[in-house]
């Protein structure tokens, strides 16, 4: 033990006297972990969110019975299963709307709402519904009755101009939604003895074949988690985020590496001469290892810390590209739990064993006598460029495997990963290259050093270098991918809103008259309806779209691919069009057939074209509104589009507010139907944005604490240089220079790896994720930005470095001399 | 300094004179007198070794000397011009152009190969003359090792390899520090005798610093640094 104790109170020793490499190593360590931790706490809260949503009324186990066909339901079934014995419970879910903000609102029935289904929350609600007069209670959460602006008690007002019973703010309500009395939520949804789902009672014996006899294949039990749409349509956007996660822990890790690796060499003598001692080199490593271990903890609990800032900073950004993707409400108060608090430490911990593997191996097999020889470094350079390019090939090698192999979300981010590892690990030869060539190329005995003397630099600064090349390249990529979706996303909204209005009206009846009003408007020159109805195909979600195939649409609407007279075959027969995802999801094609679940029966139809969808998580299915009416009766008939002189819109929409006002949930021009796109569409990539500014900043960070660790080797080597007769202001320019060669080669490499990225996610990770498949699009303006990026970020970080090496005195010069003995 | 000072100079081919040099060093138990008033006067094709113990200030003279360090008080003229005034850029000009350094440790450029470590300090200097290079690699014995690198030399090699890059520009006064103090014997003998001949051709002043009293013994004059006060007998 007082082996142990000495052992490493001689290596802790190290840290003494190298401050700053304990602060650099604390600081990477630390900025990995805060980075993962942040991300995984992004991810955490949003999976409770929609845990909290999907699970209100939901345990672990309970069952579900819901439209064989999706879609609302005749209450009367519910009180047939009731009758029957079954112990079932009424829920109506919809969407309200108050001053344009979009909120859920969730019909119960606390009576027959089983005593299991929910404990927090429905146990408040029995005993406030118990209590509450007839006007009833709307259950909000706090932070949604702020965001609205309201207080306890207050009555909302939704757009149609329904008053709901005053707000009572309960924490274990899911953000964005309203809970109430199933009357009143029926009432406000204008769905009057319509329900959308039963919640079964866990005691119950109901099985499958007893709810489809009871119900006449109308309804259909399911598992709890079936019906949580949700967690399945997020699960590609948090595999995305997690990847996000993972490449700034690998930054971050680099900065870490690189310092545990010079911390190694720096500590080698000492660890010789304690070996040398009689210390046996397992208590070095058990030395070492609880050492790591402190420094896990300290790193960990700073990660943790910082971790929980970066969460809480761009939780809004994540909540809005949720609500921009999905529509999903994610609470903005950030609650976090053990195993997250544990599981950073873990990583933490990961990180500094793996960075210190290859030491604590040396360690163990660590002669304890060495021949004396200076320090070789081309052979260290050649070792190191020669596993750099076996690795390099080893990952491509794996890459071009998974792409072969694997067409799952998972094997296209190994895919990626493993392109985007090994290009990274082939940095540091393609730099030495670049070098080499710029040596033999120059005359100028300076320039010739500096070509030369960068080449010695590459094993030091290639990770930071590396860090640098997967952040411009993700910039380039994930920026090309997102200003090309933009573009086409932009050209596809003005191909698919052509329509000057749109409107919903409360009920279908109001539709109607309506529609009898403006057949006699001049101003209007076509009504054309967009019926919806929901259902289950092959256990997709998909939308039913039901449309009057009017010329707007044969001239306007964009497809993909089609057959021959494809709008004539709409119109004729029960042809059908199919959003892209959905064809992508369903395997099918044009001229396919497609059985869609009516209730009774299946309707048979066919596919006669494919229409690119963009930004809809949902399977979508066109079809004519009629037949889709026929089959769906149930199907909503309140959306409508109206074709006017432009110039008449404004004059239009004021005429139907006056005329219709009463009957109209909605209505919106053109112009502010694409401008709530476009806001989505900005929204879905504002974590992007954010996490791409950051891990920017991470590797700056990286390329500085490289650069700043590597001054004190680098006064060794410009020393005899400015001895022999260059000025330190001239060998300051120099290193300033070599930085910047470094980084421009850093961003050249980065430009067809960043097309790479972009390519990857549009055509693989995109249609695995999304299931759309958008056009390529290169950026050489963005390209430009990024290389200047570079230069600027290596600038910036070499700038510290570099004012010292022109601001030293001679005397730390003359100190290369001596630490050279 | 006056014309006839400076005439005399001419006269004698002083290279090197020192008046008065004082250097301290601050440490934590106070200021450290390393050099006291140091006066020292060296002409061309004259060598002079500087003995002393370890730490007595041999290192830090030559640093002066060289235009490496700046003294706390008195003046180092080379060939007549004072230079302990000079800017940073002045001072990298005198050390690239008239003065070669030859350290201890060596202090070849890793980067570079044999040759390009000889030709560099010349070249940066724009006064490569590659006849004198080449016979300078000959007589160093490095002709068959033009293309390796420092790392792949020996000691003694890479000792050599420094005399000759400090030569190779023809220096006015050749500084060497220890040159021989980590070589064995034999190779430290044979570089000496190298360094003392190619002096001679060149013309030029070598003052050296050695604990060796054997290898002092091989230069034209001996001076003692003791408790910061030179004595040359």
């Amino acid at each position: 033990m007082k082996q142990l104790f000495w052992s490493l109170a001689a290596l802790l020793s190290h840290w003494r006297k190298h401050p700053t490499s304990l602060a650099i190593l604390l600081m990477g360590l630390s900025i990995a972990t805060a980075l993962w931790s942040g991300v995984q706490a992004l991810n955490a809260q949003a999976k409770n969110s929609y845990n909290q949503a999907a699970a209100i009324f939901n345990q672990a186990n309970t069952q579900n019975i819901i439209a064989q066909k999706g879609g609302y339901f005749d209450q009367d079934l519910f009180i047939r299963l009731r009758r029957a014995g079954a112990k079932v419970s009424p829920i109506i879910e919809g969407r309200i709307y108050f001053h344009k903000k979009e909120l859920k609102i969730i019909g119960v029935d606390p009576i027959t709402t089983p005593k299991n289904a929910s404990s927090e929350l429905v146990h408040s609600l029995k005993s406030a519904f118990d209590l509450i007069d007839k006007e009833g209670m709307a259950f909000i959460s706090p932070e949604t009755l702020q965001e609205l602006g309201s207080k306890a008690g207050d009555r909302l007002k939704t757009d149609r101009g329904i008053v709901l019973p005053p707000l009572n703010p309960l924490s274990s309500v899911p953000p964005g939604a309203i809970i109430t009395d199933i009357g009143i939520a029926q009432n406000t949804l204008a769905r009057a003895e319509k329900l959308s789902r039963l919640i079964v009672d866990q005691k119950n014996n109901l099985d499958s074949e007893q709810v489809s006899t009871l119900t006449k294949n109308v309804l259909r039990l399911v598992a709890a988690d079936e019906s949580n749409d949700l967690t399945r349509l997020t699960d590609s956007f948090h595999l995305n985020l997690t990847a996000f996660g993972m490449l700034a822990f690998v930054v971050g890790f680099f900065i870490v590496n690189a310092s545990v690796g010079l911390a190694f060499e720096q500590r080698l003598p000492t660890l010789r001469t304690l070996r040398a001692l009689g210390a046996p080199a397992y208590l070095l490593v058990a030395g070492m290892l609880i050492e790591i271990a402190a420094l896990t903890l300290i790193a960990g609990l700073i990660g943790v810390t910082g971790g929980f800032f970066i969460a809480q900073e761009l939780l809004p950004n994540v909540a809005a590209s949720l609500e921009g993707l999905y529509g999903a409400q994610i609470s903005r108060h950030l609650t976090l739990d053990k195993n997250w608090f544990f599981s950073a430490f873990a990583m933490a911990g990961g990180g500094a064993l793996l960075a210190n593997a290859a030491g604590l191996v040396k360690t163990l097999r660590l002669p304890v006598l060495n021949v004396a020889k200076p320090i070789a470094w081309r052979e260290i350079n050649h070792g190191y460029l020669r596993r750099q390019a076996l690795l390099s090939l080893l990952a491509i090698i794996i890459a071009m495997l998974t792409y072969s192999v694997g067409k799952n979300l998972l094997s296209g981010f190994a895919f990626m990963a493993c392109g985007l590892l090994g290009a990274a690990m082939l940095l540091p030869f393609i730099l030495a290259l670049t070098l080499f060539v710029g040596e033999r190329q120059s005359q100028q005995p300076l320039l010739r050093w500096l070509f030369a003397d960068g080449r010695q630099e590459i094993p030091g600064l290639s990770l930071a270098l590396m860090a640098l090349l997967l952040t411009l390249s993700a910039n380039i990529g994930i920026g090309g991918m997102v200003t090309g979706f933009r573009e086409t996303f932009l050209t596809w909204l003005d191909e698919r809103l052509v329509a000057e209005i749109y409107y919903e009206t409360a009920t279908a009846e109001d539709a109607l008259k309506i529609e009898a009003w403006a057949q006699n408007e001049q101003e209007i020159d076509a009504i054309l309806p967009v019926w919806r109805a929901k259902a289950l195909v092959e256990n997709q979600p998909v939308e039913l779209m039901g449309m009057t195939f009017h010329d707007t649409y044969i001239r306007h609407f964009p497809l993909l691919s089609s057959k021959e007279n494809v709008w004539e075959s709409l119109r004729s027969s029960d042809a059908i069009l199919v959003s892209e995802q959905l064809a992508r999801r369903l395997n099918v094609h044009i001229d396919d057939a497609l059985n869609l679940p009516t209730g009774d029966d299946d309707w048979r139809v066919t596919i006669a074209g494919i229409f690119p969808d963009y930004g809809n998580p949902k399977g979508q299915i066109r079809i004519d509104h009629e037949r889709l009416a026929r089959h769906f009766p149930d199907a909503s008939r309140t959306h409508y589009s109206l074709r006017v002189a432009p110039r008449s819109t404004a004059s239009v929409m004021t005429k139907m507010k006056a005329i219709h006002g009463d009957k109209i949930v909605r209505i919106v021009d053109q112009e502010e139907v694409k401008n709530i796109s476009i806001g989505i569409f900005e929204k879905t990539f504002m974590i992007t944005g954010a996490l791409n500014t950051l891990m920017l900043i991470v590797s700056a960070v990286a390329l500085f604490t490289s650069l700043l660790t590597l001054s004190n080797l680098r006064l060794r080597q410009v020393a005899p240089v400015w001895a022999i007769g260059v000025s330190r202001q001239t060998l300051a320019t120099i290193e300033l220079t070599r930085i910047l060669i470094f980084a421009a080669g850093v961003a050249l490499v980065a430009i067809p790896l960043g097309v790479f990225i972009t390519w990857g996610l549009v055509t693989i990770i995109n249609v695995i994720a999304f299931g759309w498949r958008l056009p390529m699009h290169i950026y050489p303006m963005h390209w430009l930005m990024v290389f200047i990026t570079s230069l600027l970020t290596a600038f910036f970080a070499s700038l510290v470095p570099v004012i010292q090496l022109a601001r030293s005195k001679p005397i730390d010069l003359l100190k290369g001399f001596v630490d050279a003995r | 300094m006056t014309i006839a000072h400076t005439l005399k100079i001419e006269e004698d081919g002083e290279i090197l004179r020192t008046q008065s040099l004082t250097k301290s060093y601050e440490t934590p138990l106070g200021s450290l007198l390393v050099l006291n008033k140091i006066n020292l006067a060296i002409q061309s094709r004259t060598s002079i070794a500087l003995m002393g113990e370890s730490g007595s200030g041999k290192s830090t003279l030559l640093h002066l000397i060289g235009a490496l360090d700046d003294p706390d008080a008195g003046s180092i003229f080379i060939e007549g011009k004072e230079i302990t005034q000079l800017k940073e850029s002045e001072k990298a000009d005198l050390r690239r152009g008239k003065i070669g350094f030859v350290f201890q440790q060596f202090n070849l450029i890793a980067s570079l190969t044999v040759a390009e470590n000889l030709a560099f300090q010349a070249r940066l200097a724009d006064r490569l003359d590659p006849s004198w290079l080449a016979e300078l690699t000959r007589r160093l014995g490095l002709s068959q090792i033009t293309s390796r690198y420092p790392e792949q030399l020996s000691g003694g090699q890479q000792q050599r390899v420094a005399v000759g890059r400090a030569l190779a520009v023809k220096p006015r006064l050749l500084l060497a520090d220890e040159p021989t103090g980590n070589l064995d014997e034999k190779t430290g003998d044979s570089v000496l005798a190298l360094t003392l001949e190619l002096v001679e051709e060149t013309g030029c002043a070598f003052l050296m610093a050695t604990h060796s009293a054997r290898l002092a013994a091989r230069l034209q004059r001996q001076c003692r640094l003791e408790s910061g006060v030179l004595t040359c007998p």
